[in-house]
């Protein structure tokens, strides 16, 4: 018998996502009760095996590209049906009982702490350019970030993180799983090397270049002169 | 006017409006006028002073970075070097840009979260109904009383039986904290034997605390104790919403705090 496949059955028996040390532990109770010598070959299963076995299975089910799929949502796996086929399940099971969708501006700052966690109100408030006391109040009360320590500097004001509860309501596996993350996790903007403009950082001529027209604005249409 | 008031509500902040107006140039951030934008910005501040719009500080901030860079510009480049040497501090306009280029990814990351939301709204799990073996009697709920867990802890204490007693602690834990830390526990996982609660204790008084903060549980209905059959371990889950019948609080922690003959720590 097959790791995956026994992997495969308890998953598909099972009444809640299971994490692989939930699984490792599965394992070796299994092999503590069993008189029979196949559970007894997987005592010592280890958790690195189970997520790799969880992984092929993973694989194996997209390709086959069943109307499930075998998903890990913040550590734990499970079958879960592919969108696409929401309409009839929802008939069949009802509507999740999910709260309102979540505003731009809450999913802008739900963005911003998820990539740069742990971070401040003040470093929020930075990168968005605008007061986030209303937007933090709501993605608290629904515990999709929490303070997660206080900063060191003057005043020690709380740094905020997300939640598992933030990956599970994304379907995420990990904060690793966010789209982008290596670009947009802690590297901060680089000034290009190459300038694009004729001054550094933007594209004003120089003044003895300047019409008076683009001074005042008052021909928006012209271009920027090209660099002498 | 009308239509500007419509696009005034989508705006989330200065950036929000500076991010538009770039986009209406269709040029890249990198490139954009900076002294061009200051003036569409300043229009646009103006727009809603006109429409008695209550125009938000950080707008006014923004108008005020604009019209510095914009006025910097009309400088000699010489005189602007001088200037710059004075304040030591970074090139106004590129500090400008580095804003706007980061405020954007993030809002273009968060229309991809949006998709994320979308779809596992849309997304099933399978959860199957237990199995059902077993004739179907409701689960045996046995109750534990307060002796069986005073036997329970008497029997973990014993593991610290031969520690001096005379010596002097520092009260390092707290009930409160313990309460949390069980609290965590539960959410981990649903059910918790009892010595696994005094796995990690180090000491008799931390064994106390412990077991009081679990006793404190039990009276805020946050946790029931069933000993699933006779002399087996006793478990502790998390409550039922339903609350239980609150039979013996008052009596319990006094119980406690008798047996254990220590000063509650706090």
């Amino acid at each position: 018998m097959e790791l995956k496949h026994i992997l495969e059955a308890v998953l598909f028996s099972a009444q809640k996502p299971i994490t692989p040390r939930e699984l490792r532990e599965l394992f070796a109770a299994t092999a503590e009760q069993a008189e029979e010598a196949e559970p007894k070959a997987f005592k010592k299963v280890k958790e690195e095996a189970i997520v790799a076995a969880l992984e092929e299975l993973a694989r194996e089910h997209e390709a086959a590209a069943r109307t499930y799929r075998l998903v890990c949502v913040a550590g734990a796996w499970q079958f879960a049906s592919q969108p696409d086929y929401a309409p009839w399940i929802r008939t069949l099971v009802g509507a999740k009982n999910r709260p309102p969708r979540l505003s731009q501006p809450a999913l802008e700052t739900l963005a911003i702490i998820a990539y740069r966690q742990p971070l401040t109100r003040a470093e929020i408030e930075q990168i968005r350019g605008v007061a986030v006391d209303g937007v933090m109040q709501t993605l608290m009360e629904r515990a999709l970030v929490e303070q997660v320590g206080r900063a060191d500097v003057p005043g020690r004001p709380g740094t905020y993180g997300t939640t598992a509860l933030f990956l599970e309501y994304f379907g995420l596996r990990a904060l690793e799983d966010l789209p982008a993350a290596d670009e947009l996790r802690k590297i901060p903007v680089k000034r290009p090397e190459e300038l694009l403009t004729a001054e550094p950082g933007l594209a004003t001529v120089p003044p003895d270049q300047l019409t008076l027209e683009q001074v005042e604005g008052e021909k928006p249409n012209v271009p920027p002169s090209p660099t002498p | 006017m009308a239509e500007y008031k419509v696009q005034f509500e989508i705006f989330e902040g200065p950036l929000d409006l500076l991010l538009y107006l770039v986009r209406q140039e269709e040029v890249d951030i990198y490139e954009v006028n900076l002294t061009k934008l200051a003036t569409s910005f300043i229009e646009y501040v103006d727009l809603m002073r006109e429409l008695d719009l209550d125009i938000a500080g950080e707008f006014l901030v923004m108008a005020a970075t604009l019209m510095y860079i914009k006025s910097r510009e009309l400088l000699p480049k010489d005189l602007q070097v001088a200037v710059e040497g004075e304040e030591e501090g970074e090139d106004p306009r590129w500090e400008l840009i580095r804003q706007l280029v980061e405020y954007k990814k993030f809002k273009d990351v968060a229309v991809k979260l949006q998709e994320h939301e979308l779809s596992q709204e849309n997304t099933f799990p399978r959860l199957p109904g237990k199995p059902d073996f077993a004739a179907d009697v409701a689960p045996v709920r046995p109750q534990v009383s307060i002796f069986d867990l005073v036997n329970a802890v008497n029997a973990v204490l014993k593991r610290f039986a031969t520690q001096d007693t005379r010596d002097i602690f520092e009260d390092k834990w707290t009930v409160s904290e313990k309460i949390e830390m069980l609290v965590n526990a539960m959410k981990a996982r649903p059910a918790l034997k009892f010595s696994e609660l005094f796995a990690a204790a180090t000491s008799r008084t931390e064994v106390v605390v412990t077991f009081l903060a679990m006793l404190e549980l039990i009276r805020l209905k946050q946790i029931i104790i069933t000993q699933p059959e006779p002399f087996s371990e006793i478990e502790i889950a998390a409550a039922p919403p339903a609350p239980a019948p609150a039979a013996a609080e008052t009596h319990t922690t006094s119980t406690v705090a008798s047996i254990t003959g220590e000063p509650q720590p706090n």
